[in-house]
């Protein structure tokens, strides 16, 4: 449904986006993760025809971007991440102007039924201008469905949202992920774990990292850590901990958690129990720490500003 | 079309969310009806001596002189502002051509004048009513084609230069130093010169309306001058939009 090759866009000397290339199937949500400045929104006003690129191609929902912008804008649902509103509108008003520049057939029961999906629907008749910025990126969400597009594209869909409306818009994002192609750029990690099934981490323009969110972990990670902890005092639990083969990077926490890590593939845990229970200690909690999508991010994008 | 008329639609009926269409209609509207007043007690008082038939053109003049004040303030947020606001994204993104947002601006403008200039029909009809055997329909039907045709013109670059600026005073002003250069001092060299002052006064915006369609004479030049204004207003818009793209 996307597919992105060759991407390049200059603003004057400054290079945005840097031969950036990638696919998304549908049926699937694209997570665009990477810090401000990264090249996200600049990709996703290529990719809905608001501007063209430099270099490269962009092919969405079948048609070229540039070659057949107006095809490429009918079939896709934007999400700006500034949610550029009229203010001096009705919400009701906005959504059927939107509609009847896409020529929507009844286009009144459509805009009811997307405020509905939004939970907007008890403020339809209130101004934009009046409305708190959740709010707004919900009108926003419903502009962006309200074609049916095959394509949705979002840009921080969740920004400024209290967290039960997250929650909503996240079930929402799913639902409509299931059958169509959903890009949508993040900095919330999290968010990018349990939305995406697919997630591009970009810096400075390119692709650092690109794999469904669990693979990403099992490449990067390379070696498990555990964390470890007992009741009372521990003094030398890490002590204790380093005398199991195998076992290294101990470390004592402030709160007298030690956690170490092994190599994956051989699980030391059942040693370290038994070296444990064996010195004495009662043992209250022996769990993995999975390396979350932070540190992935970091090491991704960190060590490359490190380099520079 | 279909897109042109949307816009203008939502463009027209946003000029009555905002108190500058009031403004603009009050300041047109009051002098008109002043300047009517004048014109029927003087016609009036000259009448007992066997003065002649008074005539309502000089009001469309009124109404056009206006506007070169008035119509910058019409169309200067037209483009500026969605460019301001980030809502030109929500129009480039949307499946609509540049030429159509931007002529469905003009249009939008056009409507709200049009619907003054309907309101001053009834100075025509009120004077029709006191003068026997009544005025001269056609010298009015050829004064308003040139004042629609003279708004067309001022709306259409006023909308271009609207896209050109993000600040709506920039795109007043721009508007405001245009429109007086092209209706008081283009055609002031004209006297002066050896050769080429035709020239000069043909791409006046004042000789075309005042000497020739507001008394009645409906000329092909005249027509062709204000639409092709038009059209360049619209083209400037339009390349003014697709640069915004580029950049």
């Amino acid at each position: 449904m996307i597919k992105v090759s060759g991407l390049t866009k200059d603003y004057g000397a400054r290079r945005a986006v840097h031969n950036l290339s990638f696919d998304a199937q549908q049926g699937e949500v694209v997570g665009f993760l990477g810090p401000n400045g990264a090249g996200k929104t600049t990709t996703m006003r290529i990719l809905t025809g608001y501007m063209p690129p430099t270099d490269g191609e962009a092919i969405v929902a079948g048609y070229d971007v540039v070659e057949e912008s107006l095809e490429v804008r009918k079939r896709v649902g934007y999400l700006p991440e500034t949610v550029p509103l009229y203010t001096e509108m009705v919400v009701f008003d906005y959504l059927k102007f939107m509609g009847e520049l896409r020529h929507i057939p009844n286009v009144d029961d459509r805009v009811d039924e997307v405020l509905d999906m939004v939970g907007m629907i008890e403020r339809a008749t209130g101004y934009i201008g009046n409305l708190s910025k959740g709010m707004r990126q919900r009108v926003g969400l419903a502009q962006a469905l309200l074609h049916r597009p095959e394509v949705l594209i979002l840009d921080e869909p969740t920004i400024g949202l209290d967290p039960s409306q997250v929650v909503e818009v996240r079930e929402l994002i799913r639902e409509i992920g299931k059958e169509r192609t959903v890009l949508l750029s993040t900095h919330i990690l999290h968010e990018a774990q349990n939305l995406c099934d697919r997630v591009l981490i970009i810096n400075k323009g390119k692709i650092v990292a690109e794999d469904t969110t669990e693979n990403l972990q099992a490449r990067l990670i390379g070696a498990e850590r555990v964390i470890v902890r007992v009741r009372g005092e521990a003094d030398e639990l890490a002590d204790t901990i380093k005398q199991v083969k195998g076992v290294r990077g101990v470390e004592t926490k402030s709160d007298g958690a030690v956690e170490f890590e092994f190599a994956s593939g051989k699980d030391l845990r059942p040693e370290v129990a038994k070296q444990v229970i064996k010195s004495g200690y009662d043992l209250l909690e022996l769990r993995p720490l999975g390396m979350s999508l932070e540190e992935i991010f970091l090491e991704l994008t960190g060590s490359d500003s490190k380099r520079n | 079309m279909r897109n042109i008329w949307t816009i203008a639609k939502r463009e027209y009926d946003n000029y009555f969310n905002s108190p500058l269409a009031y403004v603009v209609a009050f300041a047109i509207l009051l002098p008109l009806g002043i300047y009517f007043s004048l014109i029927m007690w003087v016609s009036a008082q000259q009448a007992m001596y066997g003065g002649g038939v008074p005539e309502s053109t000089p009001i469309n003049w009124l109404f056009v002189f206006l506007m070169i004040f008035l119509s910058p303030a019409l169309t200067m947020r037209l483009l500026s502002d969605e460019a301001r606001m980030g809502t030109l994204e929500l129009m480039l993104t949307a499946p609509i051509r540049d030429f159509e947002l931007v002529a469905g601006k003009w249009l939008g403008a056009m409507l709200f004048v049009l619907s003054l200039a309907l309101l001053t029909l009834i100075y025509p009809i009120i004077m029709n009513n006191f003068v026997s055997p009544g005025i001269d329909w056609n010298v009015i039907l050829s004064s308003y084609i040139g004042l629609i045709l003279i708004c067309s013109a001022l709306l259409a670059l006023g909308v271009g230069i609207s896209a050109v600026f993000t600040n709506q005073f920039a795109a007043f002003f721009g508007t405001l130093g245009l429109f007086f250069f092209l209706w008081f001092m283009i055609g002031l060299p004209a006297s002066y010169l050896q050769a080429g002052g035709e020239v000069l006064n043909y791409l006046s915006l004042s000789t075309h309306f005042s000497q020739t369609l507001n008394i009645g004479t409906v000329t092909l030049g005249d027509i062709t001058y204000y639409l092709s204004l038009t059209a360049l207003g619209l083209f400037v818009g339009t390349t003014a939009i697709e640069i915004r793209r580029w950049r």
